[in-house]
């Protein structure tokens, strides 16, 4: 069953349309965690908004629930929670008085859907009295979300959620999707983190308005197609040039501390290309073949 | 119900809260009432008045001296030739010439009549029309208790004098405050409802709150009301307060029912607060808000009778008086406090309101989108 079915889905802004979305299509299952990857700017928030029934695509449909977007926006808002990238609840309300203004506005209270929020509330319940303006970055992204599940929502659209949350909370966050998939929620999650791909059942990776794949991490990681090897030493500049510089038929890219690279052609000799390394005076090198990240599929995604 | 409800208790709170605010809200009507009415008058003063004196004669001087004595003038040079008293004009020292010529008192006592010459500095258009129809009126005066110590003098040659005597109804000694203040009280109501409304809605779309009340159930009716009502809970407030301290500090009490002026500030607040919650809904920053806002308060003020009369503007101004609403609460101000007018009397005017607060209020519901 699905949750979420969204066909070829398209939006634009302003005269020059601008687009943001194009043509975009996925399903989501009923109870699954859906992560779309993307960097800044590639339309994760405009997808996000035309779900949630806050923006009017311009083209395509798309249904939550099995309830489209436009024509059944009043029952989705009943049904649905979402959590906007930028914080927005009322700052100057306590923490207790903005989850008791959204439970009411969904016409139900605190207490009937307690068990759901209860993990994440224990720990904002010594703030409660504090107002939602006066937390810290991670209390409020708990607050946020406490406020998006109130009213037991049957989809949750969590948009960017754990930008600018320090890495604890931001595991704590996750732990606490995993908790409420087994509660049966189904949870669209969008972030530019590439490390939280993997904590997802699946994930689509977005760029520049398209859609580039939909899998499941590990699939994607699968689907890899070079081998792909890792080198380092001492100056990781110098020898990512030096790698670059050695063959056209080389990708290379740095990746954190290390070099990443790639073979056009399966023909290449990595112990040639060790050799002109130790001229080039890598004392240090140390090169070996590396298991593909989600970071390098979608790095090889964009260049394809 | 209960939604609306809670969507005004939390309005409420979050008011309550902006300290800053409250004292503004609370401050600026106490502050403006206390000061623009002693500025804000009609009555002109200190007008600077050159006197040419060519005549040197007991009546010239006792001319002069009635002048002075009004208490309307001042005299900026006396003595001086006309050209001189001109050069004061120039240099804006003197707003008034006043040229009395040679002969004065021997032309009037022989021949009954002469002419003194007034010259106007109109730069200042008001001040120095005003300024002269003082004058004028002086003179007039001073004529006439002249001649009536000539008439009686020699009898028998009684003059026939037609006067005219000017009674000023529901305001007799002309007291400038009282129709002033209740213009300042209908201004402040106007200004606190057009901006506070719309300001607080457009400063949910710039914190982004608006959108998480988006994407909930809440009606687009209630959240508009939620707006609503509690600004229209404090103009009341500012209304009582301003119509208090008119009272405490000017001696203000309005003449007609206080029912029947509240039913038409219910009302009127409705209006005003339609009109900023429209605009709101067309706007997507405070700043916009402001200026929108002033753009229409400005309209509504300078064509508003309050300054000038509404009856003497061209064709084009009164017809935007006709739908300019801070025309009919001034009006409906003066009929209430000033001459006592009841319900009937201004059943047209809470009419139109009515019409306008209903229009202005159902656009804005109609135009607030949830989705964009």
């Amino acid at each position: 069953m699905e949750a979420v079915v969204v066909k070829g889905i398209s939006k634009h802004y302003g005269k020059d349309r601008f687009v943001a979305v194009d043509n975009v299509s996925f399903t989501v299952n009923k109870g699954e965690i859906f992560g779309i990857i993307g960097p800044d700017g590639a339309g994760k928030t405009s997808l996000f908004r035309v779900l949630t029934t806050l923006l009017l695509p311009d083209g395509g449909e798309a249904m939550v629930d099995g309830l489209d977007v436009v024509k059944d926006f009043k029952q989705i808002r009943q049904t649905i929670g979402y959590m906007p990238g930028k914080f927005s609840l009322y700052q100057d309300l306590t923490v207790e008085e903005n989850l008791n203004f959204f439970a009411t506005v969904f016409k139900t209270t605190i207490k009937e859907n307690y068990h759901l929020i209860k993990d994440i509330y224990v720990q904002l319940e010594p703030f409660k009295d504090r107002r939602a303006g006066k937390l810290s970055g991670g209390m409020k992204q708990k607050l946020a979300l406490s406020c998006a599940l109130i009213h037991k929502p049957t989809v949750l659209f969590l948009d960017e959620p754990t930008t600018g949350v320090d890495p604890v909370s931001r595991k704590e966050f996750w732990q606490m999707l995993k908790k409420l998939k087994n509660e049966g929620i189904t949870i669209l999650v969008s972030t530019p983190y590439m490390d939280e791909a993997t904590l997802c059942d699946r994930i689509a990776l977005m760029q520049k308005s398209e859609i580039l794949a939909i899998e499941t991490p590990q699939a994607i990681i699968d689907s890899f197609p070079k081998e792909l090897y890792k080198a380092k030493s001492v100056s990781t500049p110098a020898l990512l040039n030096d790698i670059k510089a050695w063959s056209d038929d080389i990708y290379a890219y740095p990746f954190g501390e290390n070099v990443h690279f790639t073979f056009q052609k399966e023909s290449i000799n990595v112990e040639e290309l060790r050799t002109y390394l130790y001229e080039k005076e890598h004392h240090n090198l140390e090169m070996e073949p590396d298991i593909p990240s989600i970071e390098d599929c979608f790095i090889h995604l964009l260049r394809a | 119900m209960r939604t609306l409800l809670f969507l005004l208790q939390k309005e409420f709170k979050q008011i309550y809260r902006y300290k800053a605010m409250v004292r503004i809200i609370i401050g600026m009507p106490i502050m403006q009432l206390l000061l623009l009415p002693l500025a804000a008058d009609y009555e002109i003063k200190n007008i600077n008045l050159a006197v040419v004196d060519n005549d040197h004669s007991t009546y010239s001087q006792q001319l002069v001296s009635t002048i002075i004595g009004s208490g309307y003038f001042r005299l900026a040079e006396y003595n001086q030739s006309y050209k001189k008293s001109l050069k004061l004009i120039e240099s804006d020292k003197a707003d008034l010439i006043l040229e009395i010529p040679e002969g004065f008192e021997r032309n009037l006592v022989r021949e009954n009549k002469d002419q003194v010459l007034v010259a106007v500095n109109a730069i200042n258009g008001t001040k120095a029309n005003i300024g002269a129809s003082y004058l004028n009126n002086i003179i007039k005066n001073y004529n006439q208790s002249l001649r009536m110590k000539l008439v009686t003098s020699n009898q028998g040659n009684q003059a026939i004098a037609i006067d005219l005597v000017n009674s000023n109804w529901y305001n007799p000694e002309m007291d400038y405050k009282s129709f002033m203040v209740p213009g300042i009280l209908a201004l402040l109501v106007t200004i606190i409802g057009g901006f506070l409304a719309a300001l607080n809605i457009v400063r949910e779309k710039e914190i982004g709150t608006i959108e998480q009340i988006n994407v909930t159930p809440v009606r687009k009716s209630y959240f508009i009301l939620g707006k609503l009502i509690p600004f229209w809970v404090i103009g009341n407030v500012v209304f009582t307060i301003g119509l208090v301290l008119s009272w405490l500090v000017y001696g203000i009490v309005p003449a007609g029912n206080l029912l029947v002026l509240y039913s038409f500030i219910w009302v009127y607040l409705l209006a005003v607060l339609g009109l900023g919650l429209l605009i709101s809904t067309y706007c997507e920053t405070q700043q916009q808000a402001m200026f929108i806002n002033f753009f229409f308060i400005m309209i509504f003020i300078l064509l508003g009778g309050l300054f000038t009369s509404i009856d003497s503007m061209p064709g084009w101004a009164k017809i935007i008086a006709r739908i300019n609403p801070v025309s009919y609460i001034i009006d409906v101000f003066r009929m209430i406090i000033l001459k006592g007018s009841g319900f009937k009397d201004i059943l047209p005017h809470i009419g139109i309101i009515s019409f306008m607060a209903l229009l202005l209020n159902s656009w804005a519901i109609k135009n607030y989108r949830k989705t964009s």
